[in-house]
This record gives structure tokens, C-alpha cells and sequence, in this order.
């Protein structure tokens, strides 16, 4: 179950207490998030939406280990990350996190098998278990037969596939999905959605996703909203209660 | 793992435009590098050559080369029957040598250079083994004949076979062409000792230095107690070998240096196009490293595989450097020689090891120039390089 209000029961995969982060630009201290809490179990499927620069990103890269919080904590799967190294961090972030980019971040000069490869040159696996491993996530997305293309022989909705194949195939604790279709076309983008949407129901992903498209975000399990750094619940937001972190 | 080298190699392939200006320049270096030790090496080779390990040079005491040297004929006399000296049919292996110069116009140009005139004895052949008469024969003794180096018959006018030159005094045939092993003899004339002298109205009896064949290696030892201690002989007595090998040092420590000093001008040049290449590939694929940071990449990762394409850079640089340079092994040239003042024929030298030092070079380079930009790779802030277009 999904809270925003800090009273979880401390079992959930990702708790965020009191997150705040402060960025100074020419003097000025800019607090993009403030004191901002959050529950999410295993399994759930979240959405996150608010204007720009509400801090959807920053809040996306925190709870990625892309970036430190100025104070507060995120507990992942037991892992407190905000006081990790930069080189345990880049650990964390290889077995616990899948990420999902707007602008696919594939790697032009590598097939769609050696991009979906990356995560599990990282691991221990020999060359036959991560062929196994690649093609079984490429399957998932339904792009076995184009996994010898470049990214620059797809479609759009097609290197968001394989995108979505690189982030699952190492089987990580949570996806991040920062604007997943903020690239497509409405159709594939619902394709894209259908896609994440059987990884949580029927492969038990948990996925946490930030999105401008109300209908997009309306197909999470739940739809946060991000305001003046304080997340919000939607069906909350409509009532005009604020019920994330202290205003 | 590391990030895959595969990776690497399109990268550079795909950015092959600014690849090529840094291969190029590192290809230039390497060649010019390689190109400038290949002719000390073969400047060292041509004089090391000249000498044998069974041979003994004797001077007088405290020259510095056979021009500097004057050895009477007394002494050659005393030297002759000291122990450890071979004996032919004819005596005893000792040629008691005069060295001249002589100005002879040079094919190419016309204008005259310096040639070596080695007055020799008949029994030359004996000493000198390596020396080989491969075309006419060997001169007479008290003949007015020349045997002709190789390569003076080819540069100079007026050495082929049976043409007859004026030198001093006396007109001579030439009787012969040698063969002495691109040795520097190839770029001399040899005569008759006593005949040379007095062409050139210098005294018979005296020569500038005395060339023995020895019983065996070991024997200088023994010869050299001999001589050295004879208080009638004031002379120096060294194994051939080393005399020539000495005689190159100051040429090709000049051409190592001036050479070595080109390619580290060529070489800084090289590093900032190699340097120039590698940051904009890093400024070009910001995203894509901070994509690979984001998947868990650290940044040694990131330093070894930039390094990496820079060394590919640097390596393909060196290889054409190297192949560029390659034909030029064996391509005869000529310089003065300082210690004699006389024009040297030799070889470039392009050897395996010359090319490793070439290929070392260029990595070395290839280190400089991807070092930093590594780092700088490595220290790419992720969350921002994520959203770069």
C-alpha cells in the first residue's frame, strides 16, 4: 500500500523519511522537496505528476542513487542509500534499480542484445546465462526478432521496448520511469503502458513512474502529485487536502 | 566487467572524422620517431660492422681515430712478431694501414665529396674477412690498382670497374669492387699502403694505424699485454669491433637526440590532437556514460574504457607510423662521417624492437591525451548528463 503521510508499518520495499533536497543557484537556496515521506510495497505500480520543476525528477534521481538528498533517508529492501559511497551506490544502483528513460538512452553504437546486455556485464553470469537472460527479457517485450537492429533501426516505441527489456533483464528490486512515453505517439504509448502494466501484474514488478500525461499516470495503481516539494495524493488534491510531508 | 571494448571500437569507427586527425598525428610522430632511431641504428650498424671480433686495431697512444694516429713502420715491425697474432702463407695477418681523403665528384650532384682512401696490405682479404671482391679482383701490390667499395663504385664517378682515376699523384685502374658487408669499407678505396703514401708524397714508413687478424677472441689480451708493455711501442691496442663502435657514438647520439627531440615536438602536438579528439567524444556522449553510470558503471569503469579507446587510437596511430617508415628500411643514404671528415654510405635500420618502441611511443601518447579526458568522463555529474540531448 502506498502513504504519503509517514506512518507506514516500516515492512514496506521503499520508505522515504523527511527527504529534502536544496540546490543554491546564484546565491539563492532552492528547496525543491521538503520533508517528504513515502511508502511503497512490492508490487505496486505508482505515478507521479505535478508541474515542471516540482521536483519530479529530483525526487525520481534520490530514490535512483543518481543523486543525495540534503537530509532525510530512503530505505530500499532494508538498504538505507543516502549514506552509501559513490562506488557502493553505483553497486546499489546496478542490482536494485531498473531505469526507464523519455528519450530511451540506448546506446547507438550496440544492438538491442548487447544494449539489454549492459546490466548483466555486472554480474557473475557466464556468456550462455546472460544470452539466456537477454533473450528471455527481450521476449518479454516482444522484440526477439529484432534483437541484432541498432537502436537507430527501430521505431520509437521500439528502443522504449528494448529500454524496458534493459531494465528488467537483471531482475532488479524496483523500475524508475522518468517520462516513458513522453516520446511516443499516443498508440505506442499505450503500448508502452500495456507493457508496464503486465510487469506489475503478472511479474510482481514494482514500478515507480513520473509522467505530465494524466492518462498515462491514471494507469497506476496510484497517482501522486508533486506540489511546492510535498507529495499529494490525487483523489486528496481534488478534496484540497494536503496529506504528504508538513506544508 | 568492464564496460564492453566493442563499445570502443564503434565509438571511434562512428566518430571517424576526428578519429583520423588523431591517428594522423600520432602516425606522423610515431614515423618520424622511428624513422630518425632507424638511421642512428643504421649509422651504428654500418660502423660496428666494419669491425670483427677476431681483429685487433692498434693506434697510437691516446688517439682518438686512425686520423689522429701515426704508427711507424718500426713499430709495425715489433707488432708483427707479438705474440697472439695469426699467421697466414705469407706472414704474419697484419695490415699496416694509411688513411687519406680524396675529393671525388659524387654521381648525383656533380659537386666533390670526401671518399676514404685506405691504403691497405695485398693480404687484406686475409684479415678482413667479411670483405669480399665481387666484381674484377683484388689489386696488385706495387701496382697502380684501386679496389672500390660497393658503395663509393655507385655514388661516386669514375669507380666502376676498369676505369682508371686520378688520386695524388698517379692514375689508377680499378681493378675491383668489394662487398664488405655494409660496412663503412663499402664507401671506401683501397690501394696498396706504400704506393697510396707516395702518391700523396707522405712518408712510406709511416701509417696511421695497424689492423692484426688474432689467433682467436682471447688472444687480444695477450697481444695487448705484449704491446703495451714493449717500452719501444707507444700505442693503443683495442678489439676492431669496439674501435668503430666507438667511432659511431658521436653521430648517433647527435641523430638520437636531434631526432628524439623533433618527436617530442611532433609528440606534444599529437597529444593535444589526441586530447582534442578524446574530450569531445566525452562532451559528444555525455549521455550515453551517464547511462552506463545510471546501470551501475562506476567510474573506474568509466576512466579504463575511455583510456582504452584512446590507446585504440593511439595504437592504430603507431602501426601506421610504423608501416608508413617500413619501406624505408635498407634505403641507403649518406653522411660525414666527423671522425674522418669523409662521406659514410649507410642503411636505415628499421627493426622489430625500433618498431615496439614506435608502438610504445604512440601509446604512451594515447595515455597523455585519453588520461584526463577519462576522468573527466568519470566525473560527468549522471543525473544531469542523463537528460542531455
Amino acid at each position: 500500500m502506498i502513504r504519503v503521510d509517514g506512518q507506514g508499518s516500516g515492512k514496506s520495499l521503499i520508505q522515504v523519511r523527511g527527504l529534502t533536497k536544496t540546490y543554491r543557484r546564484g546565491g539563492e537556496e532552492i528547496q525543491v522537496l521538503q520533508r517528504l515521506n513515502l511508502d511503497v510495497d512490492k508490487g505496486d505500480f505508482v505515478g507521479f505528476m505535478g508541474p515542471s520543476g516540482s521536483g519530479k525528477t529530483t525526487l525520481l534521481n534520490l530514490l535512483g542513487g543518481l543523486d543525495v538528498p540534503s537530509q532525510g533517508s530512503i530505505t530500499v529492501d532494508g538498504d538505507e542509500i543516502t549514506h552509501m559511497s559513490g562506488s557502493k551506490l553505483t553497486q546499489w544502483r546496478a542490482r536494485h534499480v531498473g531505469f526507464i528513460f523519455q528519450m530511451y538512452n540506448l546506446i547507438p553504437v550496440l544492438t538491442a542484445f548487447q544494449n539489454v546486455e549492459l546490466p548483466l556485464l555486472l554480474t557473475k553470469l557466464s556468456k550462455a546465462e546472460r544470452r539466456k537472460h537477454v533473450e528471455t527479457a527481450l521476449n518479454v517485450v516482444g522484440l526477439t526478432n529484432r534483437m541484432n537492429h541498432y537502436p537507430r533501426q527501430l521505431s520509437g516505441g521500439q528502443e522504449q521496448r528494448v529500454t524496458i527489456a534493459r531494465a528488467i533483464v537483471s531482475d532488479p528490486t524496483f523500475l524508475l520511469c522518468d517520462e516513458p512515453t513522453g516520446d511516443l505517439d499516443r498508440k505506442s504509448a499505450d503500448e508502452i503502458m500495456a507493457l508496464i502494466e503486465e510487469l506489475v501484474a503478472n511479474h510482481g514488478k514494482t514500478v515507480l513512474m513520473v509522467t505530465h500525461d494524466a492518462v498515462v499516470a491514471a494507469r497506476a495503481h496510484t497517482t501522486l502529485h508533486l506540489d511546492k516539494g510535498v507529495l499529494v495524493e490525487a483523489s486528496k488534491l481534488e478534496q484540497g487536502v494536503v496529506a504528504g510531508g508538513v506544508a | 566487467m568492464a564496460i564492453p571494448i566493442v563499445y570502443n571500437i564503434r565509438s571511434v569507427r562512428a566518430r571517424w572524422t576526428s578519429t583520423i586527425v588523431a591517428v594522423l598525428g600520432i602516425a606522423g610522430t610515431v614515423g618520424v620517431f622511428v624513422a630518425m632511431l632507424s638511421l642512428a641504428r643504421g649509422f651504428h650498424a654500418t660502423l660496428v660492422a666494419s669491425g670483427s671480433e677476431d681483429n685487433a686495431l692498434i693506434v697510437r697512444a691516446g688517439a682518438t681515430s686512425e686520423m689522429t694516429s701515426g704508427v711507424p713502420l718500426d713499430s709495425v715491425k715489433i707488432i708483427q712478431d707479438a705474440p697472439g697474432i695469426a699467421r697466414g702463407t705469407a706472414g704474419p695477418l697484419v695490415t699496416p694501414e694509411a688513411v687519406l681523403m680524396a675529393p671525388i665528384p659524387l654521381l648525383s650532384t656533380g659537386t666533390d665529396a670526401n671518399v676514404e682512401l685506405r691504403g691497405v696490405s695485398p693480404n687484406v682479404l686475409e684479415i678482413r674477412k667479411q670483405v669480399k671482391i665481387v666484381q674484377g679482383r683484388m689489386f696488385k701490390g706495387g701496382l697502380a690498382e684501386v679496389v672500390v667499395g660497393k658503395n663509393a663504385s655507385t655514388t661516386y664517378s669514375g669507380l666502376t670497374l676498369g676505369k682508371t682515376i686520378a688520386l695524388g699523384n698517379v692514375h689508377w685502374q680499378v681493378v675491383g669492387i668489394f662487398d664488405a658487408g655494409s660496412s663503412s669499407f663499402d664507401s671506401e678505396v683501397w690501394a696498396d699502403s706504400h704506393l697510396l703514401s707516395a702518391a700523396y708524397n707522405r712518408p712510406e714508413t709511416n701509417f696511421q694505424s695497424v689492423t692484426v687478424h688474432l689467433t682467436s677472441p682471447e688472444a687480444l689480451s695477450q697481444l695487448k699485454d705484449s704491446v703495451t708493455t714493449d717500452p719501444r711501442l707507444n700505442v693503443d691496442v683495442m678489439r676492431e669491433i669496439d674501435y668503430y663502435a666507438k667511432q659511431s657514438t658521436s653521430m648517433t647520439t647527435l641523430i638520437t637526440r636531434l631526432g628524439g627531440f623533433v618527436a617530442l615536438i611532433m609528440a606534444v602536438g599529437a597529444v593535444f590532437g589526441a586530447l582534442n579528439t578524446m574530450y569531445s567524444a566525452v562532451a559528444d556522449r555525455g549521455r550515453e556514460i551517464a547511462t552506463m553510470r545510471a546501470l551501475g558503471f562506476g567510474g573506474p569503469s568509466v576512466v579504463f574504457s575511455f583510456l582504452l579507446e584512446a590507446l585504440l587510437i593511439s595504437f592504430v596511430g603507431g602501426v601506421l607510423g610504423c608501416l608508413a617508415v617500413l619501406k624505408l628500411n635498407g634505403l641507403t643514404t649518406s653522411t660525414i662521417n666527423f671522425q674522418t671528415f669523409s662521406n659514410l654510405a649507410f642503411a636505415f635500420r628499421i627493426t622489430p624492437d625500433l618498431l615496439v618502441m614506435g608502438v610504445v611511443f604512440a601509446l604512451a601518447m594515447g595515455v597523455l591525451g585519453g588520461l584526463f579526458p577519462a576522468i573527466r568522463a568519470a566525473r560527468l555529474p549522471v543525473a544531469t548528463a542523463l537528460r542531455e540531448l
